[in-house]
Parts: C-alpha cells; sequence; structure tokens
C-alpha cells in the first residue's frame, strides 16, 4: 500500500455553541484523490482549514507523514509550505501578477533566489496553461484563469497534498471545465489531493473514496461506485439526487411543462 | 497697484518653504507613529490595541490650537522652538487620523489574502509586510492624500504660536499695510495651488492602481 500522506483522526471544532466538526477519521495516501461533498455548513471548508491548522481544531489530530500538526512544538509554517490550498474564491494577492502569485512561496516562504522562483513559477503556469498571461493581474483575468493561477501557486510549493476547497463552486458555468480539466491532468500525474466539490463527473473519474459529511459527521463514505449505484443513507441519497437534478443529471419534475419554466417557480 | 502685489506675493512666498516643510515633517512623523498603532490594532489583542485605539480616540478629540499651546507653552524645554512644537503637535494628531486610515483598508482586505499568506508557510510578520501591507498602503492612498490636505491646510495654525510661515507673513502684511484682502486672498491662492496637485496625484494614483488590482 502506498505511503500515508495525510492522516485525520478524530477532528472536533465549536465556535461557541456552533458543534461544526464532530469527529471524523479517514486518510489519503500517496497520489491518491479524495473527495469530501455534503450540504452547504456541513463543516467541509472548516475541516480543510483545521487540517493545516489555520483554524486550530479543539480536539483530534492531523498528521502529514507522520508528523503531528497539532503538536505543539511542530513548526507550523513549515508543514503549511508542504500543504497547498486552492481557494473557493482564489485568493489571489491582488497586487502581485500571475507570475509573482506564484513565485511568492517559493520567494518568501522557501528564499529562492528571484530568478530560480521565477522559473519555478513559469513551470507551474504551464502545467495550468497559463503561460500566456504571466504578466496579468488578478483583476485582469477571468475567475477560471484565476483559479488556476490559484492551483499553480499551490503547486509552485511541491507539497506533499494539496486541498481543493469548492475550488469550482464561484464560476461561472462556462468557466468549470477549464479549471476541472487542469485538475484531472494533475490527478492523473499522481498528485496527492482531498478535493471538497459538489462536481460528481470529477469525482468519479479519478476519486478512490468519497465521503460524505453533513452537521459535522461523515454519514457515509465508499468508492464512487457506490455513491452512484446505491448509496446507503437518507440522507446521501437526498444529497445526491438534489445536485442530480441541478446539474442535470436527472429530470425529476412533476409537471410536463418545461423543465426551466418549472424551476424558475 | 501691480508692482505692490508682486512684492506681496514675494514676501509671502518665502513663507512656503516653511510651509512645506512642517507639512512634510508632520505628515512623515504622523506615518511613522500611525501605521504601528494601525498593525497594533488591526493584528494586535488586549494592550497595544487598547492603547492605540485610546491614543486614536484621544487625539482626534483635541482641537489642533490646543495641542500646539499645550506643545508650545507647556514644556520648557530649549529646544522646543515654535516649530517643534507646530511639528509634534501636527505630527501626533496626524498619527491618530493615519492610523484610523490606514486600519481600515487593512480590514477591507485582511481575511482572505491572510488566509492564502498562511497556507503558503509565511509568518505572520511576511504575510503582513509582504501581503498585506503593500495592498492597504495603496488603498489608503486617496484618504491619504485627504490627510496630506488637512495637514498643508492645518500649518497656518503654526501661527498663533509664532511659527513664521505663510499665514504669519500675511498677517505682517495685514498690519504693515493696512489692506488686508490682497493678502489673504494671495494665501487663499498658494495653499490652493500647493494642495490641489498634491491630493490630485496622489489620489488618481491610487484610483489607477486600484482598477489594475481589481478592487474598482
Amino acid at each position: 500500500m502506498a505511503e500515508t500522506v495525510l492522516e485525520v483522526e478524530d477532528l472536533w471544532k465549536a465556535y461557541g455553541d456552533l458543534e461544526v466538526l464532530r469527529g471524523g477519521s479517514f486518510a489519503v495516501h500517496e497520489a491518491e484523490v479524495k473527495v469530501i461533498f455534503g450540504p452547504s455548513g456541513s463543516g467541509k471548508s472548516t475541516l480543510l482549514l483545521c487540517i493545516n491548522m489555520l483554524v486550530p481544531p479543539d480536539s483530534g489530530k492531523v498528521h502529514i507523514r507522520g508528523i503531528d500538526l497539532t503538536h505543539p512544538s511542530t513548526d507550523l509554517n513549515a508543514i503549511r509550505s508542504r500543504i497547498g490550498i486552492v481557494f473557493q474564491h482564489f485568493n489571489l494577492f491582488n497586487h502581485m501578477t500571475a507570475l509573482d502569485n506564484v513565485a511568492s512561496g517559493p520567494r518568501i516562504v522557501k528564499k529562492i533566489p528571484k530568478q530560480q522562483a521565477r522559473e519555478i513559477a513559469m513551470e507551474a503556469l504551464t502545467r495550468v496553461k497559463l503561460q500566456g498571461w504571466t504578466h496579468h493581474y488578478p483583476g485582469q483575468l477571468s475567475g477560471g484563469q484565476k483559479q488556476r493561477v490559484g492551483i499553480a501557486r499551490a503547486l509552485a510549493m511541491n507539497p506533499d497534498i494539496i486541498l481543493f476547497d469548492e475550488p469550482t463552486s464561484a464560476l461561472d458555468p462556462e468557466l468549470i471545465g477549464e479549471v476541472l480539466s487542469v485538475m484531472l491532468d494533475l490527478a492523473r500525474e499522481g498528485t496527492t489531493m482531498l478535493v471538497v466539490t459538489h462536481e460528481m463527473g470529477f469525482a468519479r473519474s479519478v476519486a478512490s473514496e468519497m465521503i460524505f459529511i453533513d452537521d459535522g459527521v461523515i454519514v457515509e463514505r465508499g468508492d464512487p461506485e457506490h455513491f452512484f449505484e446505491n448509496p446507503e443513507t437518507e440522507r446521501a441519497k437526498r444529497f445526491l439526487s438534489k445536485i442530480g437534478e441541478l446539474y442535470g443529471g436527472k429530470r425529476r419534475f412533476d409537471s410536463e411543462e418545461n423543465p426551466s419554466s418549472a424551476a424558475l417557480r | 497697484m501691480e508692482a505692490s502685489i508682486l512684492s506681496f506675493l514675494l514676501f509671502l512666498l518665502e513663507g512656503v518653504p516653511v510651509t512645506i516643510v512642517l507639512t512634510l515633517l508632520s505628515l512623515t512623523l504622523g506615518f511613522v507613529i500611525g501605521l504601528p498603532l494601525a498593525l497594533a490594532r488591526a493584528f494586535g489583542k488586549g494592550i497595544p490595541s487598547f492603547i492605540a485605539a485610546g491614543y486614536e480616540r484621544t487625539l482626534r478629540s483635541i482641537p489642533l490650537l490646543v495641542l500646539l499651546f499645550i506643545f508650545y507653552f507647556g514644556f520648557n524645554y530649549e529646544w522646543m522652538t515654535s516649530f517643534v512644537a507646530a511639528m509634534l503637535a501636527m505630527g501626533l494628531r496626524s498619527a491618530a487620523y493615519q492610523s484610523q486610515i490606514f486600519r481600515g483598508s487593512i480590514a477591507s482586505i485582511q481575511a482572505d489574502q491572510m488566509a492564502a499568506a498562511r497556507s503558503l508557510g509565511m509568518t505572520k510578520l511576511q504575510a503582513i509586510s509582504r501581503v498585506i501591507l503593500p495592498q492597504a498602503l495603496t488603498l489608503s492612498l486617496p484618504s491619504w492624500a485627504n490627510e496630506f490636505a488637512v495637514v498643508i491646510k492645518d500649518t497656518s495654525f503654526a501661527y498663533a504660536i509664532g511659527v513664521v510661515e505663510v499665514m504669519r507673513r500675511a498677517n505682517y502684511l495685514r498690519a504693515a499695510t493696512l489692506r488686508p484682502l490682497p493678502p489673504f486672498l494671495l494665501v487663499a491662492a498658494i495653499y490652493f495651488l500647493i494642495t490641489f496637485p498634491i491630493t490630485k496625484f496622489f489620489g488618481s494614483r491610487g484610483t489607477k492602481r486600484k482598477k489594475l488590482w481589481g478592487y474598482e
């Protein structure tokens, strides 16, 4: 079995009275893609933020290649540089060009000389097919391009794992494809990825396991076929049929009217 | 008549360097103190943030003339000339306003950008100096230009403690010629000609950058 890259053990997190994460353990192995999905507010984003300790969990453990991130003596800055994050809203540095955004990690964190950092950045931008857009600022790019810069910024650090927090859900529909195709390439090249997404097509093609989270707990898990053929829990069934409707996978309209007008009502 | 206006103007212009130097020193002092205050309020907790907030509120609540008198008459040091007192009073007051300006723009970008910077492995200090501040200072430019204009114009208060700047010179002319209107109109024109281009320059620079960075 491949080496374990990320191991999450029984994470709990509450904001005041609101319990966002209520336990749950899983692991991601080398070159593996795992997909997390579930309703909004179910704790998915908090889970990712807890993994790199930007939001410290109340209890539980996170290991990256055997290093315990929750241990007080762990150098979190060093370990974070090995965990890439791709944000839903891109979070690109607005005052830097695409190239400088991607080079910022190598330059500022790894102290790699400017020229060399730019070469690394150029390589990462080429992998996301943005080699022609290096000198544009985020404000001059489309949403899909911004997200690809975000992915390149994570790649440039050569991380052990990349966490994706709903990377396509802030994008216009026609821009989702370009981001997913880059993510599929990365998955096939053996990038270790933990992806929060509702893109079931993506999950089906590359996920080795899907984890359904609701209300801060893991409700059900299994490979994509399991979820698409016969999900066990009522909650997962309901959720999957809802996103099925949304993405046009199944038509579930009661009336004979055309679906778009029915949906608008 | 025209000759006398020209000589008025020349006499007043001699005060311009004092006005400008006083403005620049006050603004610099305000920046050097105001920026750390803003950082203390935006990122600090407990005592530093509390002190910064108290400083802001206090200095913004005292009239400039009172501050000028406190420094000039209240501290009997040899080095406390009217010029130094004016610079301290205006600089310390400007610090409170500049702190407020910077704090506002830091708050407007902080969370997302900080998360991205920290997730790459930057320390908090690196995130602030390389990611937050370059953006926050630029976003501050239009408001900062406004503060620049306020300080330039308020240097005229330094007249009250005897700094020989443009305003005091105008008053000399009023007393000597008994023609008050021309000197004060000239002073008004001089302030306008200094203030307008500077605020215009910083304002448009800030706006251009904001557009390029997708803030507008």
